[in-house]
């Protein structure tokens, strides 16, 4: 075969790929030390509008790890699933009550931090063991459903959960003495312990998905996206394939939710875990790009970024003019969020649908004009 | 006994506004296979926009006739208004996508929805309502039609004029729509669409055509549908077209979605079992009843009540 296959075409040069490399590196060792230079906190400090993102970052990686564990569903696997938020939930609550005050377990952090995901994954196992055979529509609706029933009972069961005032306090991390010891403030313990926590296993994660792609499992799971009846006639089962996936992703969805809780020092109340949270976390992975790695961890940084640190930011200077105004809807810019959002997602789909930082394989896929005689026959 | 009876009546009413909501859903799906998840949200912006009409005719201050004329009146300007945002829509958004993958509409909905929502909060922020600082506050919509129990006012079961309405406009518009769809050369154009758009094209279809209609009636029918419900449950919010949507979207999927009488069925099922749930369960296990039951069904009839099986297109 003499003619270049689409992977080599699309794959970019060996210089822009050192650059990557380079920049990610750099990225890893900025962030190793943020905490002990919040640079971009000074300036910010300095021109009198403080961002907190020292603080935010760790709610930026948790989120990072959210639009991890959905890439594996919708990015590696191809479901459609609107309800990862119900996951998150299930990992949140879960360590409430296996560490507060109220029951009798006291597992503390690190037990949660593994018992989280486990009932996260098995959450997911009982939705998707019945419902994976759905086709691709329907078992939109069974995962958005999934999460509506999910929110209502933790709302619900108030003997259990605390209704909506949430399971709290949610104690603090244990830490080895000499670790616990290092400085005499332990909010600034807790609080480096949980950035480095998050950090790393944001990192291990995405590195570990880097390796997955080249796997049996990885292979798998990419060919079921790209096409279900050819993979099935490879000899894959795609149920079991999707039913990992699903697990997996909702196991992630888990562990990010046993950090975040420990963050907050509450489970937050159930209205947090709802359809509108799935769809942000969906949104990342469709800013970023669809089943990349480096586009769901970018998509979670600018949609986290937005909401929580530049729109606040334009908020606050454009106090003036809105009290001016005596609370004028138009001059308030939170107001804009959602046509903000809805926008992008309407042109990122129309201009640019592989995303801001695309996977080659992804790209390639979706600048194919022609995809085949296949895919033009049927209704 | 009249407990149940009265949550039936309860069920079917509001089972009837779903049915117009969810007709839209089904009929965008059955042609495009597209959930168009602005929809919820394209029937909350005709319930602003029906309140606005109330508002500025002044209609609480009218006579019964006048209303009878200015009701129908409004209804109709809602459907338009409701079918040509809804086209509009589908030319500016959703018909640049038509050959990408499934997600890229889908997607597209939802960014539609959020559009909406956030044009639904601005509306309300205008100072027609009052004053802008609760834009996301609920608006009051003014009874214009009787409360009053129709079967006499000692009677322990209750039907009032608000109901009959509701379930006479309904089944009107359900009616047209039926005639539309089985015995009109646009309805046949229409179904054949839903078959199979490839084969519809070559026997000489205008395809494109035919989804423009398709969009301007179920937003036409979403138009319809609101007014009915401003004056039904008489509260407007920037909200409701989700929570609505939702329930609609379920009704069409319950009872096979792409089928126009499934749709219909479906919502009737829905209204009756969220009526019969906050009755005897609590209103709050409200959603986790109906999306359980929605879950099961999916699972042993995956192709809802009235669907036949589907193969799976290649």
């Amino acid at each position: 075969m003499s003619e270049p296959n689409d992977r080599q075409v699309a794959r970019r040069g060996p210089r822009s790929r050192t650059t990557t490399v380079a920049l990610l590196v750099l990225a890893v060792v900025v962030l190793c030390v943020y905490p002990h230079f919040p640079f971009v906190d000074r300036l910010f400090e300095a021109i009198g509008h403080p961002i907190l993102l020292d603080r935010k970052l760790v709610s930026i990686f948790i989120f990072g790890i959210l639009a991890l564990a959905l890439n594996v569903q919708v990015g590696y696997a191809g479901l459609q699933q609107l309800g990862i938020a119900a996951f998150f939930g299930i990992g949140a609550y879960t360590t409430g009550i296996l560490t507060v005050e109220k029951y009798p377990f006291h597992a503390g952090f690190w037990g949660a931090l593994v018992a989280a995901p486990v009932c996260a994954a098995i959450a997911g196992l009982a939705i998707g063991a019945p419902t994976l055979r759905l086709r691709g529509d329907y078992f939109a609706i069974v995962t958005l459903g999934f999460g509506e029933v999910v929110r209502t009972i933790i709302l619900n069961l108030e003997g259990i959960t605390d209704g909506p005032r949430g399971l709290n306090p949610i104690p603090d991390p244990w830490l080895p003495p000499a670790v616990a010891e290092s400085s005499a403030d332990p909010a600034r313990v807790k609080y480096l312990a949980l950035y480095y926590i998050a950090f790393v296993l944001l990192v291990g994660l995405a590195i570990v998905f880097r390796n997955l792609e080249r796997t049996r499992l990885g292979r798998a799971l990419v060919a079921l996206r790209e096409d279900e009846l050819a993979t099935a006639c490879m000899g894959i089962n795609p149920v079991r394939i999707k039913l990992v996936a699903l697990a997996v992703g909702a196991g992630l969805a888990g562990l990010a939710g046993a950090l975040y809780s420990t963050t907050l020092t509450t489970t937050a109340e159930p209205s947090t875990y709802d359809f509108n949270y799935s769809i942000m976390v969906l949104c990342c992975l469709i800013i970023g790009g669809v089943g990349s790695l480096r586009g769901a961890i970018l998509g979670a940084v600018v949609l986290f970024g937005f909401d929580n640190i530049v729109s606040p930011l334009i908020t606050e200077l454009l106090q003036p003019f809105a009290a001016a105004s005596s609370g004028n809807v138009f001059l308030q810019f939170n107001n804009w969020r959602w046509i903000i959002f809805g926008l992008a997602l309407v042109l990122m789909m129309r201009f640019r649908p592989e995303g801001l930082w695309p996977s080659s394989r992804m790209k390639a896929e979706l600048h194919h004009e022609d995809e085949g005689p296949l895919s033009k026959v049927g209704p | 006994m009249e407990t149940l009876a009265q949550q039936l009546i309860l069920g079917v009413t509001n089972g009837m506004v779903f049915a117009l909501i969810a007709l839209g859903y089904t009929m965008v799906y059955g042609i495009l296979e597209l959930i168009n998840f602005a929809h919820g949200d394209l029937f909350m912006l005709g319930s602003f926009l029906a309140l606005t009409l109330i508002k500025v005719f002044d209609l609480p201050t009218a006579s019964s006739a006048t209303l009878l004329f200015a009701l129908p009146t409004i209804a109709v300007v809602c459907a338009v208004f409701g079918g040509g945002l809804n086209w509009s829509v589908d030319r500016l958004v959703y018909k640049p996508l038509r050959n990408a993958p499934k997600l890229a509409p889908l997607v597209s909905a939802i960014g539609v929805s959020f559009i909406f929502q956030n044009l639904g909060l601005f509306w309300g922020g205008l100072p027609l309502f009052g004053s802008a600082k609760d834009a996301s506050a609920q608006k009051d919509v003014p009874a214009l039609i009787s409360n009053v129990n129709l079967l006499g006012e000692g009677s322990h079961l209750r039907i009032t004029t608000k109901d009959l309405m509701v379930i006479a406009s309904s089944v009107i518009v359900m009616v047209a729509l039926y005639v539309l769809v089985r015995h009109t050369r646009l309805g046949k154009a229409m179904r054949a669409t839903a078959q199979n758009p490839a084969a519809a094209r070559l026997m000489g279809i205008d395809v494109d055509r035919v989804i423009g209609a398709t969009f301007v009636i179920g937003g036409g029918l979403a138009g319809i549908a609101s007014v009915i419900y401003a004056l039904y449950i008489n509260t407007v919010h920037y909200q409701a077209g989700f929570q609505n949507g939702l329930y609609a979207f379920t009704a069409a999927v319950l009872g096979g979605i792409g089928n126009i009488p499934g749709a219909v069925l479906g919502a009737l099922v829905i209204g009756v079992v969220r009526a019969l749930s906050s009755q005897y369960i609590g209103a709050q296990w409200e959603p986790a009843v109906v999306f359980g039951m929605l879950i099961l069904l999916l699972v042993f009839r995956p192709a809802g009540l009235l669907g036949s099986h589907v193969r799976e297109k290649v």
